[in-house]
C-alpha cells in the first residue's frame, strides 16, 4: 500500500515541477514586457517633446511652431537644470535642503492630519450624537476649497514650517476623516456582537474590533492623502517661504524659467512615487490578514 | 430541574425601516434547565434567532421577562457563549488570537490567554493551525475556531444559531459529534436554533417547536434517546423515527403557513 502510494507520488511530482517552472517563466516574461512598454512610453513622450521643441522656431512668424521652448522648455534643458541644481545648488541653497524642507512639511502635515482624521473619524463614527451635531459643520468645512486656508496660516503662523504643516494637515484631515468615519460605520455588526459576548469592554471594542476593521478604509485613504499633503506643503510655500521645492518653483516662475518649473515638478513626482511605495509596504504589513487578490493590478 | 433560562410572556417588536411595527415574538414562554441541551425548531422567519438575542441581552424584550439563572437580563449576562449563524471570527486575528480573545477580555494576561487558547485549539482539532488567518481556513475549520472561541470562556449557557448550516453533510455530523463530546464534558445548558428537525432531535434533550411568525412556543417534546449518541447513526433507530414523526406533524403545519405567506408576499 505504502509502496504504491509512494510510486504514484513520484509520478505526479514531475509534471508539477514543470508546471511551476512554466508559471515562473511566464511571470518573468510578463514582467519584462511591462518594463519594456513602460520604457517605450517614456521614450515616446519625452522624445516627442524634445523633437517637437527642436524642429520648432517660434520666434519668427511663418515658421513651424509645435512646442515653444520658452513656455514649455524641453527634456534636455530640464535634465540640465536638474544637473545644475545637483552639482552647483540652487539660488536658494543646496537642492537637498529644498527637498528635505518640503519633505518635512509634507510628512509632518501627513502625520498630523492622518492622526487627527482617525481620532475624529472614529469618535464620530462611534457616537451618533456627536456625528449628528458635528455633521453639517464638517460638510460645510469640507466644501470650502481648503487650500485658501493656507493664506490664513501664512498670516497667523508666519513663514516657517508650521504654516505649511498646518496647510498640508488640513487637506489630509478631511480625506482620512471621512474614510475612518465610513470605515467605523461599516463594521460588521456580527463581529461587534461576538466581541461583546466574549466580554470586550468599550475600549477593547474600539481598539480590537472597530479600528482594525476600519483600517482597510483608512489605509486606502492614505494613498490619496499623501499626494494632498504634498499639495498642501507646496501651496503653503507659494503663500510665502524662504526654502523648499514650492518656493523653488515659484522663483523659477518669476524668472520665466520653464525648465526650472518642470525640474521642480519632476522632483515632486519622485517624492510622491517613493512615498507611494512606502505606503504600499505599510499597507501590506498592516492588512496581512486580507486574502491576497489574485488578479492584482496596482497603479 | 433548576431553570437556567426562563422566558415568560415575552413579546419582541421591531420598527421596520418603513416605519411600521414588526412583531417577531408573541407571548413566548420557555424554560430551559441547567445542563439541558435544547433545540428550537420552526419555519423561516419565526423569530428563532430573536429568542437567542433576547437571552444574550443583545436585544431587550418589548414585553415580558427574561431571566438567566433567576436574574433578569439587563445587558449581557455572565457566563453566556454565543455561536452566530454567520462567520463572526475576527478576520484580522490569527486562530490563536481569536481563541485567546475571550480570556483576554476577562482580564487574563496575554500569555496565559494564549496558553489556554492552545489547549482549546487542540481540543477542537486545529492544532498546527494557530498562526493561520481565518481566510486561510475552510468553512468547517472557521466553525471550529468559533466553537473554541465560545467554549474557552466556559459558558454556563451556550447559544447556537444554526451554527453548522453552511457546512457539508459529512463535516456537519463530525462537528455535531464533537459538539456533543465537548458539551458532555461541561455542564452548560445549550439552546440550539436550527431549521433541521433531524439535527434538532439527534443533538438535544428537548425540542421546542415555534409557530410561524410572530413566534410563540407551539409545543415541546422530550427526546429520551440514550447518550452518548452518534449523530450519524442515531437517525436509523426506530425510536428516533417515532419522535421525528410526532414532532414533524406539529412542525409541518407551521412550515406550510409560513410557506403560504411567503408565496402570497411574493405574488
Amino acid at each position: 500500500m505504502s509502496i504504491e502510494a509512494g510510486g504514484r507520488e513520484k509520478a505526479e511530482t514531475r509534471p508539477l515541477v514543470d508546471l511551476v517552472a512554466r508559471r515562473r517563466r511566464e511571470h518573468g516574461q510578463r514582467r519584462l514586457k511591462v518594463q519594456g512598454l513602460r520604457l517605450l512610453v517614456a521614450v515616446v513622450v519625452l522624445g516627442g517633446w524634445q523633437l517637437g521643441a527642436q524642429v520648432s522656431d517660434c520666434n519668427s512668424t511663418g515658421h513651424l511652431c509645435v512646442v515653444d521652448k520658452f513656455f514649455w522648455s524641453q527634456p534636455s534643458d530640464i535634465a540640465q537644470k536638474l544637473w545644475t541644481w545637483l552639482t552647483q545648488g540652487t539660488d536658494l541653497g543646496p537642492i537637498w535642503d529644498q527637498v528635505l524642507v518640503t519633505m518635512e512639511e509634507t510628512v509632518g502635515g501627513f502625520i498630523v492630519g492622518s492622526i487627527l482624521g482617525v481620532i475624529f473619524g472614529v469618535a464620530l463614527g462611534r457616537s451618533r450624537l456627536l456625528a449628528d451635531v458635528m455633521g453639517p459643520y464638517i460638510k460645510a468645512a469640507n466644501a470650502i476649497p481648503r487650500v485658501v486656508v493656507g493664506a490664513l496660516f501664512a498670516i497667523s503662523l508666519g513663514l516657517d514650517i508650521k504654516a505649511k504643516i498646518a496647510t498640508a494637515a488640513i487637506l489630509v484631515f478631511f480625506v482620512v476623516f471621512f474614510n475612518a468615519f465610513q470605515g467605523v460605520r461599516e463594521v460588521d455588526r456580527n463581529l461587534v456582537a461576538n466581541a461583546r459576548i466574549l466580554g470586550a469592554h468599550d475600549r477593547q471594542l474600539t481598539t480590537e474590533i472597530i479600528i482594525p476593521s476600519a483600517l482597510s478604509w483608512i489605509i486606502a485613504s492614505l494613498h490619496t492623502s499623501f499626494g494632498l499633503a504634498l499639495v498642501g506643503a507646496v501651496v503653503g510655500e507659494l503663500f510665502g517661504a524662504t526654502q523648499g521645492l514650492g518656493e523653488l518653483i515659484y522663483a523659477a516662475k518669476n524668472n520665466f524659467d520653464a525648465a526650472g518649473v518642470f525640474a521642480g515638478m519632476a522632483l515632486l513626482a519622485a517624492i510622491a512615487l517613493v512615498a507611494e511605495a512606502l505606503i504600499t509596504a505599510l499597507e501590506d504589513r498592516l492588512i496581512r490578514w486580507r486574502p491576497p487578490v489574485t488578479t492584482e493590478t496596482r497603479i | 430541574m433548576q431553570p437556567a433560562i426562563e422566558l415568560r410572556g415575552v413579546t419582541k417588536r421591531f420598527l421596520t425601516p418603513s416605519g411600521g411595527v414588526y412583531t417577531a415574538l408573541r407571548e413566548l414562554d420557555m424554560t430551559i434547565g441547567v445542563g439541558e441541551f435544547c433545540a428550537v425548531v420552526g419555519p423561516t422567519g419565526c423569530g428563532k434567532s430573536t429568542t437567542l438575542a433576547l437571552i444574550s441581552g443583545l436585544e431587550p424584550a418589548s414585553e415580558g421577562e427574561v431571566d438567566v439563572f433567576n436574574n433578569p437580563v439587563k445587558g449581557i449576562p455572565d457566563g453566556i457563549g454565543y455561536m452566530f449563524q454567520a462567520d463572526a471570527v475576527f478576520p484580522w486575528k490569527t486562530v490563536l488570537e481569536n481563541v485567546a480573545a475571550g480570556p483576554r477580555y476577562h482580564g487574563l494576561s496575554s500569555r496565559d490567554a494564549r496558553d489556554r487558547a492552545r489547549d482549546w485549539i487542540a481540543r477542537v482539532g486545529l492544532a498546527g493551525f494557530e498562526d493561520r488567518y481565518p481566510y486561510q481556513l475552510s468553512g468547517g475549520m472557521r466553525k471550529r475556531v468559533a466553537l473554541a472561541q465560545s467554549l474557552i470562556n466556559e459558558p454556563r449557557i451556550l447559544l447556537m444559531d444554526e451554527p453548522f448550516s453552511a457546512l457539508d453533510v459529512q463535516t456537519r455530523s463530525l462537528m455535531e459529534n464533537e459538539l456533543l463530546g465537548l458539551w458532555a464534558a461541561s455542564s452548560a445548558s445549550v439552546v440550539f436554533v436550527t431549521h433541521d428537525l433531524e439535527e434538532a432531535i439527534s443533538l438535544s434533550d428537548r425540542v421546542f417547536v415555534i409557530t410561524a411568525g410572530p413566534g410563540t412556543v407551539k409545543s415541546n417534546y422530550k427526546v429520551d434517546l440514550p447518550r452518548p449518541r452518534n449523530v450519524a447513526e442515531i437517525r436509523f433507530q426506530p425510536h428516533f423515527i417515532e419522535i421525528y414523526e410526532e414532532i414533524w406533524k406539529d412542525l409541518k403545519d407551521e412550515v406550510l403557513v409560513s410557506y403560504e405567506r411567503q408565496k402570497r408576499g411574493a405574488a
